[in-house]
């Protein structure tokens, strides 16, 4: 067993021979030790750094902003990815061939892309935001150094210019801008995430080296808004403002029992879709941004603060004669008639009964009705820039100044806060607060502006506007009955009133056994001369007001009317 | 002993293969979720654009003008429409 001891395997070799190889041996494990020791213990970072800059990758988790939808899932808006082209001027290598070939993809001449190319910028700048998927499949064909695509969420607004002023419309940078794209901000903007990982040579994700912030997608909206709805009134006012050769107008529908907005539609429009060329005019949602002075349409709040008072009753005989003084302005009825009812004076919208009213009331109760009306407040609907009016207070008022304001002259409203103030007639006396969101039913409470019996005569009065005598026979709806009040108004130019300047409107309501819709029209200077507001604005209303209750499926409540009333042959009595 | 210490070291190496495999498994496994998560991102952007397609398409303007020139649908005239009174007594009436 010991091999040592066979002479057979006994080793001979000469010492220095051994010592050789010993020594290669030692020299080799001396420079991989010396190498190994270089490159882990020296050379560390930079290395790691290589390493990690091949396989960690920290990504960015787009976030999308949320969708805006109306009240029945149609999109309003969308954001979608696109590619877009950034350039980093440091790295940039670009021949002049590549330029004539990139120029041409861009729809653009070489000389316009070299000077966009030849800005001088730290870090990166966007070529061109968005380019097509077909531009794009061609630019990363190219593979130009420092020229690169990054995917970035559009909006898009598929109603375009329908909703345009109600959605809004976001920057480049997808912060809201306008309307609801603002208002809700936000809500509706993403968070994007964070993910740090480890990624192996074929850049597949092996893991997370880190825990993932997720990113957080956009809310999504539902809008009160009826697509079909706001269509109709978009299509009617667009009608109105060109056969009346108008400067512009609005039309706002609102849901009487919800505070709701059905429709809100303004003219001018621009399309959110097209970002370029914009101007700030017609972009200005004029329904909730602009006031004007509301003319003859205040009336019925004259009657029902006399009402609530009891100082007259609806069919009190009142003398209006054809002029009135009141210090030194002369108040005038177009229409005079010796003596009307209150009844008449809204029907026939007397200046000079109107005035006779507001001037059985102090100053302080006349301006305390209209506060509570909600004129001179904010109509609390959320959208950026609305307004409150204005309203002055009642210890300022001169005796002209109430008078005036008896007619609609002397305060300002815009036509959302008008047409809010009329769902307390609609509403029984109690009015909802304005939505731009859709809401469930039960999630509301009104405010009790008038008594239930005060809102109902006033109502009556409003629907004898319609009928044979009234104001307002254009804004008839086959079929149902319709409250509501004419307006025309001079309009205020450099500080004096212009004879023929005029705003135009129409406020009302049906069914008027039990209103539903209450919608608000607005004509700014029809031009045709046609300018009385059951002319101008009366049609609009009847227009929007038909389509709208056909739309809703309402039951008619005129069954007088042309309407054919059947008994529903399928019916059974008393159950099956 | 020795015995013992031959089968710890056979157990030994079947758990390190168990471990390789169940390594190769949890990467296998991870590529093809990220794969999948890939795919439904792009899904639903898909999902996106066709919600896009389909509000353009439904969009009332266009749909207003096509019912008119080409279907020719107009509104039904008061004349035309029958009022069922009885119907809603039906629905809710008692059971």
């Amino acid at each position: 067993m010991n091999y040592h001891s066979r002479k057979l395997l006994k080793l001979n070799l000469a010492p220095w021979r051994m010592a050789t190889v010993g020594g290669l041996l030692l020299s080799g494990l001396v420079l991989v030790a010396g190498r190994a020791l270089y490159l882990q213990g020296l050379n560390t970072d930079y290395l790691q750094g290589k390493g990690d800059a091949v396989a960690n990758r920290n990504l960015t988790l787009p976030a999308h902003r949320g969708q805006v939808s109306d009240r029945h899932g149609q999109l309003l808006a969308i954001s979608t990815p696109v590619e877009s082209l950034w350039a980093r001027p440091a790295d940039l290598v670009l021949s002049a061939g590549q330029r004539v070939q990139l120029a041409k993809v861009l729809g653009v001449s070489p000389q316009e892309l070299a000077i966009t190319l030849a800005r001088k910028t730290r870090g990166e700048f966007s070529v061109r935001r968005p380019v097509t998927p077909e531009q794009a499949v061609k630019i990363a064909a190219m593979g130009v150094p420092g020229l690169h695509l990054r995917r970035e969420f559009r909006r898009y607004y598929p109603a375009g210019e329908v909703a345009a002023h109600v959605v809004g419309f976001t920057n480049v940078d997808d912060l809201g801008q306008e309307g609801v794209e603002r208002a809700y901000q936000d809500w509706l903007a993403g968070r994007e995430g964070q993910r740090h990982i480890l990624r192996d040579r074929r850049g597949n994700t092996i893991r997370d080296l880190a825990p993932i912030k997720t990113a957080q997608m956009g809310g999504n909206l539902a809008l009160a808004l009826d697509l079909k709805i706001q269509y109709l009134a978009h299509r009617e006012l667009a009608a109105a403002i060109k056969t009346h050769k108008a400067k512009g107008g609005s039309v706002v529908v609102l849901d009487a029992k919800t505070g709701e907005i059905l429709a809100l539609a303004n003219q001018p429009i621009f399309n959110p879709n097209n970002r370029r060329n914009y101007k700030p005019g017609p972009m200005r949602n004029r329904a909730v941004i602009d006031t004007f002075e509301p003319g003859s349409t205040i009336k019925p709040f004259v009657a029902a603060a006399v009402l609530e008072r009891g100082l007259f009753h609806p069919d009190s005989v009142i003398q209006t004669p054809e002029t009135w003084r009141v210090g030194a302005k002369l108040v005038r009825d177009v229409h005079p008639h010796p003596q009307m009812t209150v009844s008449e004076i809204i029907q026939k919208s007397s200046n000079v009964g109107a005035v006779k009213l507001a001037m059985s009331l102090t100053p302080q109760q006349y301006w305390e009705v209209l506060h509570r009306s909600g004129f001179g407040e904010l109509p609390g609907s959320g959208f950026p820039g609305e307004t409150a009016g204005r309203l002055r207070d009642a210890s300022t008022w001169k005796p002209v100044e109430h008078a005036t304001m008896a007619y609609g002259y002397g305060l300002s409203v815009s036509l959302l806060q008008l047409t809010r103030a009329y769902m307390a007639f609609a509403n029984d006396g109690e009015v909802m607060p304005l939505s731009f969101l859709k809401r469930e039913p039960q999630e509301i409470a009104g405010v009790r502006v008038f008594s239930p019996s005060v809102a109902r005569e006033v109502r009556a009065m409003m629907e004898a506007v319609t009928q044979e005598g009234g104001t307002g026979l254009r804004t008839r709806v086959p079929g149902y009955r319709v409250a509501g009040k004419t307006g025309t108004a001079h309009k205020l130019v450099d500080g004096r009133y212009a004879a023929d300047r005029y705003l135009s409107s129409f406020v009302g309501m049906a069914p008027a056994s039990n209103p539903r819709l209450i919608i608000g029209v607005v004509i700014d200077e029809p031009s045709d001369g046609v300018y009385y507001g059951g002319s101008v604005a009366g049609p609009v209303f009847a227009q929007v007001m038909a389509a709208s209750l056909r739309q809703l499926a309402l039951p008619p409540d005129a069954p007088e009317t042309a309407t054919r009333v059947t008994q529903n042959s399928l019916s059974v009595r008393g159950g099956v | 002993m020795s015995r013992l210490n031959v089968a710890m070291a056979l157990v030994l190496v079947v758990c390190a293969l168990a471990v390789i495999q169940a390594q190769h498994r949890s990467r296998t496994y991870f590529v093809e979720l990220e794969r999948l998560k890939k795919e439904a991102r792009a899904l639903e952007e898909q999902w996106g654009q066709l919600q896009l397609e389909q509000g353009t398409w439904a969009n009332p303007a266009r749909v207003d003008a096509l019912a008119r020139t080409r279907v020719g649908l107009v509104a039904a005239t008061q004349e035309r429409i029958h009022v069922e009174t009885e119907r809603e007594e039906t629905r809710t009436g008692e059971p």
